[in-house]
């Protein structure tokens, strides 16, 4: 039987759906505005909520201080370099998860996740140390790759959950049609986790490009992201709201913009699966 | 070439020993059926020759070459599978080429053979379609049209018919059969479905409990089974068994007699067992009646479709004594 909804119920849920939602977007809005609002007007003590005066010149002053372009730059490598790279691992590696499981798959498994569960500032030192041995503080290459470690449990933990749906008979036909390991990973499987493998790509695109802990530390100037150069904004020698809701809106703005476009994809692969 | 040939071949998965010990010849061109039970290994052992499944101990051999240990994509063999196991995101023509591009063909080839088994299948106007604008039935020919692109040394189907409906089964059961007239090529077919190995093989092997009960033709198996488990298997409907005095007479364990085997009367004859029918079922060119008789059992009887019965007639059931089955204490054929 069908449920049924009341009017009311359904105007009562619909209201609070619509406040709730608008909670969560209130601080991005107000960014939105203060970023073009002038210094003045963004603390003064009666807040205005538009800008009174409209003005640009916050953008301007956030590119001259530090260098937007080379720190968007700097994102982009680092996220798209490291969710390459993970996916590089971890297709191969949950292929072996998914269809040449061992007894201690599970544990393998679980093992990564739990990774995931210590808070990063505890590997800070060893981290840290190993990266000024190696000469890899504040390079890109260096931060791409601990953004690939960092995410490659999430990677291969999706991408495994999605080639469990394939259908073993599939990749079995391929071997007996006489296709090894390499061309039956690249022409069946990845065509058929399509789906699953595009949206571990993108949720990984965003963690690399929001991650802050490591970038802000093992960075500086030259392979900064856009985390660092916001960051760079709140500095204790005086708060611009303004310039700093410039920066902010700027950094977020690039993924922000993915996000929207690649929604559908997004929640078809995060839902892949889930019903047939 | 295509024969085929197992020693002493052993599977275990952990502890549980699927198949303890299996030899056999195939040789080439033979059309031979895998039969048995679901859980009697028969998918297994097709497995083991195809690669997907490593021994645990024993050797095949390929046209006479040890390919125990070599993977699937090397062995030559072409595999039909029951899920058809279509690429979803290729089209047919693509589904049929692919072992031809993984064998590195010449796109001539790779065309001229897939326009080939396309028209050999009846799929020439399906090429460009994805499998799911298919039905069952074409999808499975896909899947055989796959097969035939390879030329390989033996075909291996995996109870290929099981997701068709009825009709589409016989259908299909005779295409493949002419397939197999038309190439010669070595098939093995596995199937529980004893109606499709006794109508398809040129040799059946039945299998029960990953032991092979008996490997012959399939009258072989019909006239002579090896023993009751053979006897009960083959044969539709199933052989009726009697223990006891009955079968003491015979100086046997039990006796079997087939459905066929009877006659039947509703007159009182001397030596004949008495039965009521409890369920008369018409097929039309049959009816198969299935009687109670007293002290024996249950027992089926195939008769013509003329014959009338209803439930509750009492009849008189004559076995042709030249066709008992007779079997010892251990089921083995006496």
């Amino acid at each position: 039987m069908a449920r049924t909804v009341s009017t009311r119920t359904r105007i009562g849920f619909t209201a609070l759906a619509w406040i709730v939602a608008l909670l969560l977007f209130s601080p991005i809005l107000w960014t939105i505005l203060t970023a073009f609002k002038t210094e003045a007007e963004a603390i003064a003590s009666r807040p205005t909520f538009f800008p009174e005066t409209f003005t640009l010149e916050n953008f301007g002053a956030v590119q001259d201080r530090s260098d937007y372009i080379k720190h968007a730059i700097n994102s982009i490598l680092v996220s798209v370099g490291s969710t390459l790279l993970g996916l590089a691992i971890g297709i191969p590696a949950a292929w072996a998860m998914a269809f040449a499981p061992t007894k201690r798959t599970k544990d393998v498994l679980m093992w990564m996740l739990s990774t995931k569960m210590m808070p990063a500032v505890g590997v800070l030192i060893p981290i840290y140390l190993i990266f000024r041995d190696l000469r890899l503080l504040d390079t890109v290459h260096g931060l791409t790759l601990i953004m690939t470690l960092i995410n490659l449990p999430i990677i291969i933990w999706m991408l495994y959950t999605y080639f469990k749906e394939i259908p073993v008979d599939i990749l079995e036909a391929a071997r007996m049609d006489g296709a090894e390991l390499w061309n039956e990973i690249v022409h069946v499987l990845v065509p058929m986790a399509v789906p699953g493998i595009a949206s571990t790509l993108l949720l990984n695109v965003i963690l690399a490009w929001n991650e802050a802990f490591w970038t802000i530390t093992l960075t500086s100037g030259r392979a900064g992201t856009l985390t660092a150069f916001i960051s760079s904004f709140s500095s204790p020698q005086g708060l611009f709201l303004a310039k700093l809701s410039a920066a902010s809106l700027l950094a977020i703005a690039p993924i922000l913009l993915m996000g929207w476009f690649s929604q559908k994809q997004l929640v078809r692969g995060l839902t892949f699966g889930a019903v047939k | 070439m295509g024969s085929i040939s197992l020693s002493h071949v052993n599977k275990s998965f952990g502890d549980v020993q699927v198949i303890p010990d299996i030899s056999l010849d195939i040789n080439d061109g033979e059309f031979v059926v895998f039969v048995g039970p679901s859980g009697c290994g028969k998918s297994t052992l097709l497995r083991l020759i195809a690669g997907l499944e490593d021994t645990t101990s024993g050797t095949i051999l390929l046209d006479g070459q040890d390919m125990t240990k070599a993977p699937p994509a090397r062995r030559g063999l072409a595999m039909v599978f029951q899920s058809y196991a279509l690429y979803p995101h290729m089209t047919v023509r693509d589904n049929i080429a692919f072992p031809l591009k993984m064998a590195k063909a010449s796109k001539e080839v790779i065309d001229q053979k897939v326009e080939y088994a396309a028209r050999t299948l009846n799929l020439s106007s399906y090429l460009d379609r994805r499998p799911r604008a298919l039905s069952g039935g074409q999808r499975q020919r896909v899947a055989i049209g796959r097969a035939i692109v390879r030329e390989p040394k033996a075909f291996l189907f995996d109870e290929p018919l099981s997701n068709l409906d009825a009709a589409l089964r016989v259908n299909m059961r005779l295409e493949i059969t002419e397939l197999h007239q038309q190439l010669k090529t070595t098939m093995i077919y596995v199937t529980h479905d004893q109606v499709e190995a006794m109508t398809m093989a040129d040799r059946i092997v039945v299998l029960n409990a990953g032991n092979v009960e008996q490997f012959g033709s399939p009258l072989d198996l019909y006239k002579k089974p090896a023993n009751r488990f053979v006897a009960g298997f083959i044969g539709s409907p199933k052989m009726n068994f009697v223990d006891g005095p009955e079968a003491a007479k015979h100086n046997a364990h039990s006796i079997g007699v087939r459905p066929e085997h009877f006659k039947l009367s509703r007159d009182n004859v001397p030596g004949t067992w008495k039965g009521k029918v409890g369920v008369a079922e018409q097929l039309g060119s049959d009816t198969f009646l299935h009687v109670h008789v007293g002290g024996l059992g249950l027992m089926t009887i195939r008769t013509d479709g003329d014959q009338t019965f209803a439930h509750g007639d009492e009849v008189y059931l004559t076995p042709d004594q030249t066709r008992i089955y007779k079997f010892d204490a251990a089921g083995k054929a006496i």
